[in-house]
């Protein structure tokens, strides 16, 4: 249920963004989802690639600072009470939540969470019998 | 013009030669009983005092560098002991050590009397209030300043650094006419003065004397307009004695060293040899009446070039030009010495980080600002966007405590820093000389 996400640290500069997704791109690289995170000098570009392993090992060889990271990521409804449970179950546990982003297909919504504590947060996800998916599921939504 | 002391400034050369030859015999004779570490170096290289009778056989010795000053640090140089010493003052070093100079009696006498030339140089006598805004303590600025002022019965004004409101009040108020401090701080109080709207003609400063970093012709006509100031360069280094070594008088027209007191040669700073009248090269000085923290051939890493004619102004000391640059890689950020290894040593003792960086210098408003720009390295990397931020105030913190001055940090992607097999390049200096 860990999925392994790929960070990349990059430089507030234009065209860093395009360089990483060209280089993923001639390799053939799916990206599932992707978000930003940035101050006002640099920033933290996190994907859910379709092979991590090789993703990472394409952006090292080109000088990139990257890294994977373990993230867990749930399928629920896209109301907002759906989100809001996900994030008391978690806050109940004292798991906090180091980043969190989303998006939505149709009326269901795929969240990605980093939590401090991963393997607890599944636990606790699935005896609440939440829909906690795979890398592998990301790619047939 | 008036000259402080007709009598050396203007040495008839012949005369001053042998003036210099005799206290070199003196100096060399001095040093060899006295420091340890001459005598082994003069031994090694199969010399006593005796070789050494005048001027022409100065070549003969070996160079002093900022290193053997480190290597002895604190007093391990001082030919006096430490009851004859009545001073001390310490310029900032690498990685916590800073240079050490000490002073006899005699020795601030001396540099009291260099000083008195150089305000004397640059137009100023007993009617003259000076305005000291060179930083005062272990810094030599300030209070070679002030003894100078003090010897030409002016009246001092011993501000110190900072406080620019305060500055400006006490200008006006006391009627500074001769200004002391760094050119790029002249620059900022004479903006200070246009932005809080005090009338030049509230003002009388008719000249200021400026030095502790490099600074251009341009800077110069800047500072002139802006305050209807005269302004005259000097020269100097706490190693040799702090200001007074050098000091230009008002032909601008070059920097009068006091040869008398300080022996200059240009060298070639790669063969080492010593290079003829005109040409550019490091400048050497032999300090040839101190007592406290004597120095033989002490290699200054500035780059300049000397002119022995006669000055329009009647001295006949020797003139430097304009300091022209390093034969090293120091940098002067705000009056105070840097060098690109001292910030390597500080980043060498953080494991997050490579030391892989970029120095970036500039100047925004009249002021020098520094950047460093480091690597982030994979093995720390953790996509947690405070523990970045964490990291980049660690190292400023670091470097600020280490280093005493203030860099801005900027974490960068590992290739936007060139790599070199060779010395790779370290720094981008963008301010202009």
């Amino acid at each position: 249920m860990i999925i392994h996400q790929l960070s990349v640290f990059l430089e507030n500069k234009s065209g860093r963004l395009t360089e990483v997704l060209e280089a993923l791109g001639q390799e053939n690289v799916r990206i599932t989802a992707l978000s930003v995170a940035d101050t006002s000098e640099f920033g933290i570009l996190r994907l859910i690639v379709s092979d991590p392993e090789k993703a990472r090992a394409l952006l090292r060889e080109r000088m990139f600072t990257v890294n994977i990271t373990e993230v867990i990521s749930i399928m629920t409804s896209n109301e907002a009470k759906h989100f809001a449970k996900v994030l008391k179950i978690l806050s109940d546990l004292d798991i906090s939540i180091e980043y969190t982003y989303a998006y939505s297909i149709g009326d269901k919504s795929i969240i990605i969470l980093r939590c401090s504590n991963t393997e607890e947060a599944i636990r606790a996800l699935k005896d609440h019998e939440l829909d906690l998916l795979k890398a592998s599921d990301l790619f047939r939504i | 013009m008036e000259i402080w002391n007709r009598h050396f400034e203007c040495m008839e050369r012949t005369e001053l030669k042998r003036v210099q030859s005799e206290r070199i015999r003196e100096t060399v004779e001095r040093v060899y009983f006295n420091v340890p570490y001459y005598r082994s170096k003069m031994q090694e290289a199969g010399l006593g005092p005796e070789s050494i009778q005048s001027t022409d056989d100065l070549h003969k010795l070996p160079f002093t560098t900022k290193q053997d000053l480190r290597d002895n640090y604190p007093f391990g140089l001082f030919a006096v002991p430490m009851s004859e010493i009545v001073r001390v003052h310490a310029s900032s070093g690498t990685t916590g050590k800073p240079t050490v100079v000490g002073y006899s009696r005699r020795d601030i006498a001396t540099w009291s009397e260099v000083m008195a030339r150089t305000l004397t140089c640059a137009g100023a006598n007993r009617n003259d209030f000076i305005h000291v805004a060179y930083g005062y303590g272990l810094f030599t600025g300030g209070l070679g300043l002030h003894y100078g002022g003090e010897k030409i019965g002016a009246s001092v004004i011993p501000v110190s650094g900072g406080n620019t409101a305060r500055q400006l009040q006490l200008m006006r108020d006391f009627g500074s006419t001769v200004l002391a401090c760094t050119p790029s701080y002249a620059l900022f109080l004479a903006e200070a003065i246009e932005e809080t709207g005090i009338s030049l003609d509230a003002l009388k400063l008719r000249v200021g004397v400026f030095g502790a970093e490099p600074w251009t012709e341009n800077m110069r006509k800047e500072i002139e307009k802006k305050l209807r100031i005269k302004a005259i360069d000097i020269y100097g280094l706490s190693e040799v004695i702090g200001p007074g070594v050098a000091s230009e008088c008002l032909a601008q027209n070059g920097l009068h060293i006091s040869e008398d007191h300080f022996y200059p040669e240009i060298i070639d700073p790669e063969t080492l040899e010593i290079l003829p009248e005109g040409k550019i090269g490091e400048l050497v000085f032999t300090t040839i009446t101190k007592e406290g923290l004597p120095l033989i051939r002490y290699r200054t890493r500035d780059l300049t070039r000397l002119y022995y004619e006669k000055c329009s102004c009647g001295r006949t000391m020797v003139r430097m030009e304009k300091c022209l640059g390093r034969s090293d890689d120091m940098l002067i950020i705000r009056g105070v010495n840097l060098f690109p290894s001292q910030v390597e040593s500080v980043l060498l003792e953080m494991s997050e980080i490579k030391p892989h960086y970029m120095l970036i210098v500039d100047r925004v408003n009249n002021l020098d600002t520094v950047e460093l720009q480091v690597e982030v390295d994979d093995a720390f990397f953790q996509d947690k966007i405070s523990q970045l931020e964490a990291l980049r105030q660690k190292i400023q913190n670091n470097l600020e405590s280490t280093l005493g001055i203030s860099i801005r940090v900027t974490l960068v992607e590992p290739k936007s820093i060139e790599r070199s097999e060779s010395k790779a390049k370290r720094v981008i200096d963008k301010r202009i000389y």
